[in-house]
């Protein structure tokens, strides 16, 4: 017989440790339809007919979150065989809010009180058969980091299962919330008295997504069963709830919880995080691990050492090398076996260019997602959001988008990978948008080569750092706009825990870093790798046979859109050309320019190109210094590559949402441009 | 007096927290209801959030939001 176990607990309740190590390798990460949250599946790895799923972190089964509503309906209307809370011992109190209104689902339980180390080490002691005895639930202490107890526990859980034990109905309400609750389920239809229970308490919280599939007339007898309960309660029953709920854990725990008699020792915790959030020295650390963060994903000087790349690009470097080796071995096979030219090139230029350009981003989203789970798993990332939060709030962002953006510089596919770690929908999306305005890596040979041919001279390096202040600009003036209009109305709150500091264990950064590489391959994978062949067929292609770019399918289409750009100083078909070759990666413009200005093939002259060591006169034909900047602005604001796209629809988990937010770069970016190329005119 | 009064340091019991609506409930979800000790712990470098400890953990929420709660 197959047994469905859900883990339910409070965000850092360590449920996700609990849940690697009782289903070891052997896990799905999915996402719940419709939303951003991850769903992970998985057997367990002593028996094979023990379903595990592993429930958003939860603090409680309110309405107002994505992840609270997953939880509670899943445990309401999937009914799982039994609910594994798991309770971090050290904040024992908060989290029973949680286990009691699982309780009032009366859906089988088990209670993990887990971190029991740390809990000992203060000196507490917790009464584990007094609470199991109390709400009528199996409790097993564990210590989810160091595997222990995790035996006993799916014991547990399995013998609960097939006894199809519920919990205690236990005594949380007063007369007054009891007698109205009991008015309330008479009025419901539901055939299990559980149902009934649970729909009623709900409904009495003033909980407005449970009153969908009622009718009126039931809803209006409800409202004026709570009227006269708040009258009584003098107060609404939605705070009376919750405040009930807390006494009733405050009385039951003072004969279970002993805490020790040295009262409250601070311990590391609370003394790292003294320094860490200090008054003067937050900042200065902030900026430091940040630095380190950027550094050691990005950087080819990494610690400031010349020549030093850092573990990220070390790793894209070596990724790059064997997919260059593997690449021209297959050329020559295939040349050797005769092949014609158009195999050749749809194989090399179209497939292996295709897969090189998924597989080149892999070092540094695996690097990034390392350190970000550290981040994240150490308590660090909450302090991120306490240190940013008054700088991104004004522009109705959170503390921890500046992460994403920070890393935007670097590349912006890693960068919207890392806006996972923002709590709310409207700040993710928000953060998605402008992440790609962080003008990234790939786009500095752009620059590069309009400076060393249009802007010889002192003014070079003002050109290419006013164009980063620009994007950084827009992506403050978009923040703003967006906030304002696309998603009026929806404020973010800034109540949120701040966990004690822990050193992270490797396995779940491990997996971590895995899913996140792993994701990306396989959901933005498959864009990049279509939209990449679908360019090498436009350009190299026409209704002839395989042409020269010059002749293809992309140049008439250069030909034919140019128009459109004409307001922004550049309605020529080989900037138009650049535009969409840009989009398999921005840094490819030089190389499209190059080939269509200059008729320059060699990658000696490109890479002398890219980095500004020399200049591409020929374009100074289309461009003046009024309208390279303006082209340099747009393709900086302009749709980003499509490895960016695929991260952003694998973020977004959405099509629409993808499309919008595509819109309104093209849109930002025309705007932007056009405002450029006119002022421009006018005063130079 | 309102939590927003209370300087690093001090501490005081919750008497009531603020408007109905999705805040009000994330914070009373969060342990702060009316007779919980909150104590505040420190202001963020910038002068805000705060960060409070409540029912033995800690907590940050904006002075905003500490404006909406109650203590004595």
């Amino acid at each position: 017989m197959s047994i469905n176990i859900a883990l339910a607990g409070n965000p850092n309740s360590g449920k996700t440790t609990v849940f690697n190590e009782i289903t070891g390798s052997k896990q799905h990460v999915g996402n719940w339809p419709g939303v951003t949250v991850d769903k992970k599946e998985g057997t367990y790895k002593k028996d094979r007919d023990v379903k595990v799923l592993d429930l958003p972190g939860t603090y409680s089964l309110s309405p107002y979150s994505a992840e609270e509503i997953i939880a509670r309906d899943f445990i309401v209307n999937e009914k799982p065989d039994v609910v594994i809370n798991i309770v971090d011992g050290t904040s024992i109190e908060r989290n029973l809010y949680l286990t009691l209104q699982i309780i009032e689902t009366q859906i089988p339980l088990v209670i993990a009180i887990n971190m029991m180390d740390e809990v000992e080490a203060k000196g507490d002691t917790i009464d584990f058969n007094k609470l199991s005895e109390i709400l009528g639930v199996l409790v097993v202490p564990i210590v989810a980091r160091k595997a222990k107890g995790l035996n006993h526990l799916m014991e547990a859980a399995i013998e609960t299962a097939r006894n199809k034990k519920k919990p205690n109905n236990v005594q949380v309400f007063d007369k007054n919330i009891d007698s109205a609750l009991l008015k309330v389920e008479q009025l419901l239809e539901d055939k299990s008295p559980d149902e009934r229970r649970w729909k009623a308490i709900k409904l009495i919280e003033g909980d407005e997504v449970i009153t969908n599939g009622l009718s009126d007339d039931t809803i209006k007898q409800v409202n004026i069963i709570v009227k006269e309960a708040e009258k009584e309660a003098d107060g609404d029953t939605e705070a009376k709830i919750a405040d009930l709920r807390y006494k009733y854990i405050s009385k039951i725990l003072k004969g279970i919880v002993k805490k020790s008699e040295k009262g409250h020792v601070s311990n590391k915790s609370d003394k790292l995080d003294k320094i860490l959030t200090n008054r003067f020295l937050a900042l200065p650390i902030f900026a430091m691990i940040m630095y380190l963060l950027f550094a050691a994903t990005f950087s080819e000087n990494f610690l400031l050492i010349k020549g030093l790349p850092s573990p990220g690009i070390w790793l894209a470097g070596l990724v790059e090398e064997g997919w260059g080796a593997l690449t021209g071995g297959i050329e020559s096979i295939l040349s050797n076996a005769g092949a014609s030219d158009w195999i050749l090139s749809l194989v090399i230029d179209g497939v292996m260019e295709g897969i090189g350009a998924v597989a080149g981003f892999l070092p540094l989203v695996l690097v990034l997602f390392l350190l970000l789970s550290f981040l994240e798993d150490s308590g660090y990332m909450a302090r991120v959001a306490f240190v940013m939060d008054r700088l991104f709030r004004h522009l109705g962002l959170s503390g921890k988008s500046f992460i994403p953006l920070l890393m935007g510089f670097g590349c912006s596919v890693p960068a919207l990978m890392a806006s996972r770690t923002l709590e709310s929908d409207k700040d993710r999306k928000i953060t998605m948008m402008i992440t790609p305005f962080m003008s990234c890596g790939a786009k500095l040979p752009i620059y590069a080569m309009f400076a060393a041919t249009l802007f010889a001279g002192s003014n070079k390096t003002i050109i290419v750092f006013s164009i980063y202040m620009l994007g950084l600009v827009i992506a403050i003036i978009s923040a703003l706009l967006l906030n304002k209009f696309a998603f009026k109305g929806e404020t973010s709150n800034f109540i949120m825990e701040l966990p004690q500091y822990r050193i992270p264990t490797g396995k779940s950064i491990l997996i971590h870093g895995w899913d996140k590489v792993k994701g990306f391959a396989i959901k933005a994978g498959t864009i990049i790798f279509v939209s990449t062949v679908l360019i090498w067929l436009l350009s190299n292609f026409n209704f002839t046979g395989m042409v020269d770019m010059e002749d293809s399918f992309l140049a008439s289409i250069g030909n034919a859109i140019k128009f459109i750009f004409a307001p922004l100083g550049f309605a020529d078909w080989r900037a138009s050309v650049g535009v969409v070759t840009g989009w398999i990666a921005k840094e490819n413009i030089v190389a499209t320019f190059g080939q269509l200005f200059g008729g320059i093939g060699d990658e000696a002259t490109i890479e002398a190109i890219s980095s500004g060591a020399q200049a591409l006169p020929e374009i100074r034909d289309v461009f003046t210094q009024v309208s390279a900047y303006s082209y340099m602005a747009f393709n900086l604001l302009c749709m980003p590559c499509f490895a960016a796209v695929g991260a952003m629809k694998r973020e977004m988990v959405s099509w629409k949402w993808t499309l919008k937010a595509i819109s309104f770069q093209m849109v930002v970016a025309y705007i932007v441009a056009l405002i450029i190329n006119t002022l421009g005119n006018l005063i130079f | 007096m309102t939590l927003e009064d209370l300087k690093p340091g001090q501490e005081g019991t919750v008497i009531s927290v603020g408007e109905k609506g999705p805040a009000r409930r994330r914070i009373m979800d969060m342990g702060v209801t009316p007779g919980a000790t909150i104590k505040v712990i420190k202001v963020a470098p910038l002068g805000d959030p705060i960060e409070v400890n409540i029912r033995g953990y800690e907590l940050s929420l904006r002075k905003e939001e500490a404006k909406q709660i109650q203590v004595q």
